[in-house]
């Protein structure tokens, strides 16, 4: 096999060096290496390939949105080498077939890794378990459960899912969404929502889900993971329970990183547009401010994407009529760069930990989320983070185009992209 | 032909030639109030509508000398003219003037409608549609402050107080104390506006 | 004034006052035996409605043919939008027809700004969900304005189902842009949780404010609200909530009683207060006309201001 020189890269932004891959890892990092091909990375900042947690691809049931195909493009892109395809497709990914099937499409396309996320019950439907197990011995080795779209709101079944789980060192990804607080919820309920006529969706239908389950995990004695964390009390309660010593992990959206409520009532693409509308919903400038804080000092542990492609007829609507969701797979590393880079909160070795290593531990991703370091999977993104640029989803991957930032400039890009030393993504483009 | 006070007081200080001064304008309106009173044998049954703004001042005006020279009053009223307008969709939409009749109502009187200029026609071209919607007078005459020429409709004043030859670059520009804080009559050209 | 009226925060205290006289002037044309402007003449209002209000749509109906436009009824009911033709589509046929205005009634919040991007004429919020209903506004503060003069410094106090109520959400706007001092009053829980950040006053003792209102105006409260524990009982909320003749001699001899129709009479407003000379509630159906005239004389009786579609 070919070996590859990354010449002068910045490693976690550190000084620049070259790093020599030779069969799929990491042969030799120092100074004045050569190999059969060479890559200019000067000015780039080397990252471990970026692991999402939290991906919807839509396959198999909605290809006209996104394909693991299309989507895993956008991924390796985004600069990600491994992503976890949430289970609710159709048909729901609650069997053992299902989630093989997605693995397989994963492994065919090659763009990245795919990891299925299995459902924690059958259709989603909160009633019953899925055969957890089954997925976890397949192929696929799901090791991360989520009924994601949906909250695992019976409390009993909640509690049977964290210590079922155990067996296989398995984790409940909660989508912490009290139902009855939020029926028919359409955006944060605040002055916003009151102004706008919107039916609320309340802080605390997400905050009581949270409580409850880091009980329930403590007293069971188990691992969660709390999804797309969206409030500043959500943040509290996770900060209350990690600092008691229990095993809850969170995960933050580049989103709701940089995005608030008040954009539904003025924005420059007007006011009700749906391109805004997702779940959880965006919220105030102080709850961004929180997870800002909280992915800063570990509180929140990573960032995923819940990259939610729709197709544009469920986006070109009235509000209350179109589907919640936003495309982030291409534009994660860069809204993180504006948020937290920027802003001084986080360094780029901040920025591996939160992207690349926890979410691979979280998930239990091997070969992923490691140390660019002599003997490890050669899974690296090349980033410039100098340029910026104005957002074009014209010329997007995913196949759907609902990004909340067009017109908005934010900075850097992926420039390549190696998932076990072989690029997906050169000069910006796919390999 | 409505001008706020601010533009024709600065344009009367920049030099704008008053064609005629406040005297020139009481004299020509008590003249125009002999011929009504010749031509409607005494304004018998008469109703004075002015146009919006100015318009209504002077039928007001009118209706002064002739309750002054035959001791009696004339009924006046208003007759705003926007809604009926052919040039609406030129300009962004504008408020309304009032349109007020006296009480006896316009049916088989003689109503002179009273404007400050005669020009192309077509606001007194409105003024007939509003009219007709209103009621049937017996006879409809027309009196106007200026004639500046330059008709593009088959309409002419029975009153005239003055005939002032323009040219269509010209602005011509009245002003009425009860408005503007003074009586005068201004020509400017069209780069004064 | 903008392109077009779909919030009442739309509007300048100087929009809003051409408004009402405007509308002034077009109330003396309705006295008249020709009721009939050649205003609008060929200009297309079309008015699409998608939920049932036959009122308001016979009241813009009636405004725009007094102005001349033709007018076009967009009935969801037994459309192609019934068939599941998006609101977009809708939108798009719209303006093939060459509409200059569209009227629009949507159950959801915030349609009308949709729309607005995809028509070139303008747009009317004829209701939207529980957001907004301007004119509505427009039409309350003619009547308000006619009965009481300037609204600068007067109190009014709107009471019911604020939560739900976009007929609540525009007067609050207007009137306060108008200089009234408003006071909300209802349970807690028919308030929206940010209403302390509304340009108005909030009370849950309808008692207390009577004395000083010189308007009240009555919302209608849904029976079904009650299913979903915005409240125990119809009693106890008529009890707490109603204005029957009692609370109505609490009021000063020259203050008003509104209602934006339609009445759950012995609910919200007892018969007898409903009928009484206080009330304006047949005033405000004639009112609407006039006020409606005057929006879509103001909106399309000027230049074309052209809108970009998105």
């Amino acid at each position: 096999m070919k070996t590859i020189v990354i010449k002068g890269a910045r490693i976690l932004g550190g000084e620049p060096a070259d790093i020599l891959i030779r069969d799929g890892v990491f042969a030799e990092i120092g100074q004045d290496l050569s190999g059969d091909e060479t890559i200019d990375a000067t000015g780039l900042v080397a990252l471990p390939g970026l692991v999402d947690l939290h991906t919807h691809l839509r396959e198999p049931g909605r290809e006209d949105a996104e394909t693991v195909e299309t989507g895993t493009r956008a991924a390796a892109l985004g600069g990600y080498t491994a992503v976890h395809a949430m289970a609710n497709t159709d048909p729901v990914a609650d069997t053992a077939g299902v989630v093989e099937q997605v693995w397989r499409l994963g492994q065919e396309a090659g763009h990245c890794d795919v990891r299925p996320v299995g459902a924690v019950t059958v259709g989603l439907d909160g009633e019953r378990l899925a055969e957890l197990g089954a997925m976890a011995d397949s192929a696929a080795r799901v090791r991360v459960f989520s009924d994601d779209g949906k909250c695992v709101s019976d409390a009993v079944l909640m509690r049977r899912a964290l210590e079922y789980v155990k067996a296989f060192d398995g984790v409940v990804a909660q989508h912490a969404q009290e139902p009855r607080l939020t029926k028919d919820a359409q955006m944060n309920e605040g002055a916003v929502s009151g102004r706008l006529g919107l039916n609320g969706w309340p802080a605390v239908a997400e905050e009581a889900i949270i409580a409850r389950d880091c009980l329930l995990a403590a007293h069971v004695g188990s691992r969660l993971h709390v999804c797309h964390l969206s409030t500043a009390g959500s943040v509290e309660i996770v900060r209350w329970a990690k600092s008691k010593g229990w095993d809850v992990t969170a995960e933050v959206t580049p989103h709701h990183l940089l995005l608030t409520d008040d954009l539904v009532e003025d924005s420059p693409v007007g006011s009700y547009n749906p391109i805004y509308k997702v779940n959880p919903p965006l919220r105030t400038r102080a709850d961004v401010e929180a997870l800002r804080a909280a992915l800063a000092d570990g509180t929140i542990d990573c960032v995923a994407t819940d990259h939610a492609p729709h197709p544009v007829e469920d986006k070109e609507t009235e509000w209350a009529a179109a589907a919640m969701g936003m495309i982030g797979l291409e534009t994660a590393l860069s809204v993180v760069q504006e948020a937290m880079v920027e802003t001084g909160l986080l360094d780029w070795a901040g920025v591996a930990e939160r992207m690349s290593f926890a979410p691979a531990r979280i998930g239990r991703v091997a070969d992923h989320g490691r140390p660019i370091e002599v003997g490890a999977p050669a899974n690296v993104t090349l980033y410039d983070p100098a340029v910026r640029a104005e957002v074009d989803p014209a010329g997007y991957a995913s196949k759907s185009r609902n990004t909340p930032y067009q017109g908005r400039a934010l900075p850097g890009r992926v420039v390549a992209t190696f998932l076990r030393g072989r690029p997906t993504v050169l000069d910006g483009k796919l390999a | 032909m409505v001008f706020s006070l601010a533009d024709s007081v600065s344009h009367a200080r920049g030099g704008a030639h008053a064609v005629l001064e406040g005297p020139d304008i009481n004299r020509a309106l008590i003249r125009i109030s002999h011929e009504i009173l010749e031509r409607t044998k005494g304004a018998q049954d008469i109703v004075l509508l002015g146009i919006p703004t100015r318009g209504v001042y002077l039928a007001r005006r009118l209706a002064a000398y002739i309750r002054q020279f035959e001791g009696r009053s004339v009924p006046v009223g208003s007759l705003d003219v926007t809604m009926y307008r052919d040039d609406l969709r030129l300009r962004p939409a504008r408020a309304l003037g009032r349109t007020e009749l006296p009480a006896d109502g316009i049916d088989g009187r003689t109503v002179v409608l009273v404007d400050d200029v005669l020009y192309s026609g077509r606001t007194v071209r409105s003024a007939l549609d509003a009219l007709n919607d209103l009621g049937r007078p017996q006879v409809v005459q027309l009196a106007a402050l200026v004639d500046r020429g330059h008709r593009e409709l088959p309409i002419r004043a029975d009153y005239v107080g003055k005939n002032l030859p323009t040219s269509k670059s010209e602005i011509v520009k009245v002003c009425l104390e009860e408005n503007d804080g003074r009586d005068a009559v201004l020509l400017l050209k069209e780069d004064d506006k | 004034m903008k392109r077009h009226l779909i919030s009442a925060a739309d509007l300048s205290r100087d929009d809003a006052l051409l408004i009402l006289d405007t509308a002034d002037e077009l109330a003396k044309i309705s006295e008249r035996s020709i009721k009939k402007l050649p205003t609008l003449r060929g200009r297309t209002v079309v008015n699409l409605f998608f939920e049932d209000s036959t009122r308001t749509r016979i009241s813009f109906e009636a405004a725009a043919k007094r102005l001349s436009a033709d007018v076009i009824n967009f009935s969801a009911k037994g459309s192609s939008v019934s068939k599941g033709e998006s609101l977009k589509d809708t939108a798009l046929t719209l303006e093939a027809m060459g509409a200059d205005a569209v009227v629009i009634r949507h159950g959801a919040s915030g349609a009308p700004h949709r729309l607005a991007n995809w028509v070139r004429g303008s747009v009317v919020n004829a209701g939207d969900g529980t957001h907004e209903h301007p004119t509505q506004a427009l039409l309350d503060a003619f009547t308000m304005r006619r009965r009481l003069g300037p609204l600068d410094g007067r109190k009014i106090t709107i009471v019911g189902d604020v939560l739900h109520s976009r007929v609540a959400r525009s007067n609050v706007l207007l009137l306060s842009t108008l200089g009234a001092e408003v006071t909300l009053v209802a349970p807690p829980t028919l308030l929206p949780v940010s209403v302390g950040s509304w340009p108005c006053e909030v009370s849950y003792d309808l008692d207390a404010v009577l004395p000083k209102s010189d308007v009240v105006m009555m919302l209608r409260v849904q029976r079904e609200r009650m299913n979903a524990a915005f409240f125990p009982t119809e009693r106890e909320y008529s009890r707490r909530y109603g204005l029957d003749r009692e609370r109505v001699a609490r009021l000063h001899d020259e203050a008003i009683v509104m209602h934006p129709g339609p009445m759950n009479r012995g609910m919200e407003i007892a018969a007898e207060v409903a009928d009484s000379p206080r009330s304006t509630i047949v005033e405000q159906v004639a009112n609407g006309v006039t006020t409606r005239m005057a929006v879509l004389y103001l909106l399309l009786g000027g230049a074309d201001l052209g809108g970009e579609i998105q």
